[in-house]
């Protein structure tokens, strides 16, 4: 039966949202992880998301979610000068990620959220294939 | 007298088939709310239906001779021009057309409608079944 492509699809875009909520807690976590080197300090990880098509031929127009990769943000490091620990560099700076935890806040929030109407997009074909196969009873 | 059981289960058999059609739709833009450059799309349902309840054939075919080819775009069978691309009410940064609001909207619309249908057509079983019976 078709409809078990939504089931496919619900589910890419469940997992999806869960790679972008692994991402996020991984910056959170790694938010105050400073180090000695700019080159060195951990890099703030967002995942690319990208429609693909769900099947060949009859199905080709319904698209599930694929993680592309995932992309490191660029951004220089902030330096604070901090003489007293043991990782600052030779001038007495260390290096912060340049995680912006309201940012991530935000995209925690949207990745809970999106993942939630993914759930809820399958219970409820879930619901119509179990009221269809009771059919006539 | 032989009863045809295509013509008393009327339009509903082809309603409930359209109506699986554009929760597989829909359940694609839902999925797909936060992809860049995603444009969300719907089943113009009324001209589906016409198509699905065995009038014109909408839309023109790509003859596949191979079984590698890929077809052009159809939803189980849904014709393209039946399948629309949604004009979004405001624009945004990546190119997403999705409006999680607007399909979930549709998704929950779509879902009881799809109940009706269902509802619809186990009354005519259970008629047919009553007649069968005679009881």
């Amino acid at each position: 039966m078709s409809s078990f492509k939504i089931f496919e699809v619900a589910g890419s875009g469940m997992s999806a949202q869960s790679v972008r909520l692994n991402t996020t807690a991984s910056n959170l976590a790694n938010a105050d992880s400073v180090s000695g080197d700019p080159n060195q300090v951990y890099k703030a990880k967002h995942p690319l998301f990208e429609a693909v098509r769900a099947g060949l031929g009859a199905n080709a127009a319904t698209s599930a979610v694929s993680v592309k990769g995932i992309v490191e943000n660029q951004a220089p490091p902030a330096a604070r000068y901090e003489p007293g620990n043991p990782l600052a560099d030779a001038n007495g700076y260390v290096y912060t990620p340049n995680v912006n935890t309201v940012e991530e806040m935000v995209d925690m929030i949207s990745a809970s959220r999106s993942y939630q109407n993914n759930v809820e997009v399958m219970n409820t074909a879930k619901e119509m294939m179990l009221a269809t196969l009771r059919l006539g009873q | 007298m032989p009863v045809n059981l295509d013509t008393y289960l009327g339009v509903h058999a082809a309603a409930l088939k359209v109506r699986s059609q554009r929760t597989e739709v829909l359940a694609a833009n839902l999925a797909n709310a936060d992809t860049p450059n995603y444009q969300a799309r719907d089943i113009d349902f009324k001209s589906a239906l016409a198509a699905a309840s065995g009038g014109k054939t909408g839309g023109v075919h790509l003859s596949t001779t191979s079984a590698g080819h890929i077809g052009a775009a159809t939803v189980n069978g849904t014709p393209t021009a039946d399948l629309k691309y949604r004009v979004p009410l405001a624009p945004s940064l990546d190119g997403n057309t999705v409006d999680t609001q607007l399909e979930q909207a549709a998704f929950a619309e779509n879902a009881v409608r799809y109940q009706a249908t269902l509802t619809f057509l186990s009354a005519k079983f259970r008629g047919l079944l009553t007649a069968i019976t005679g009881q």
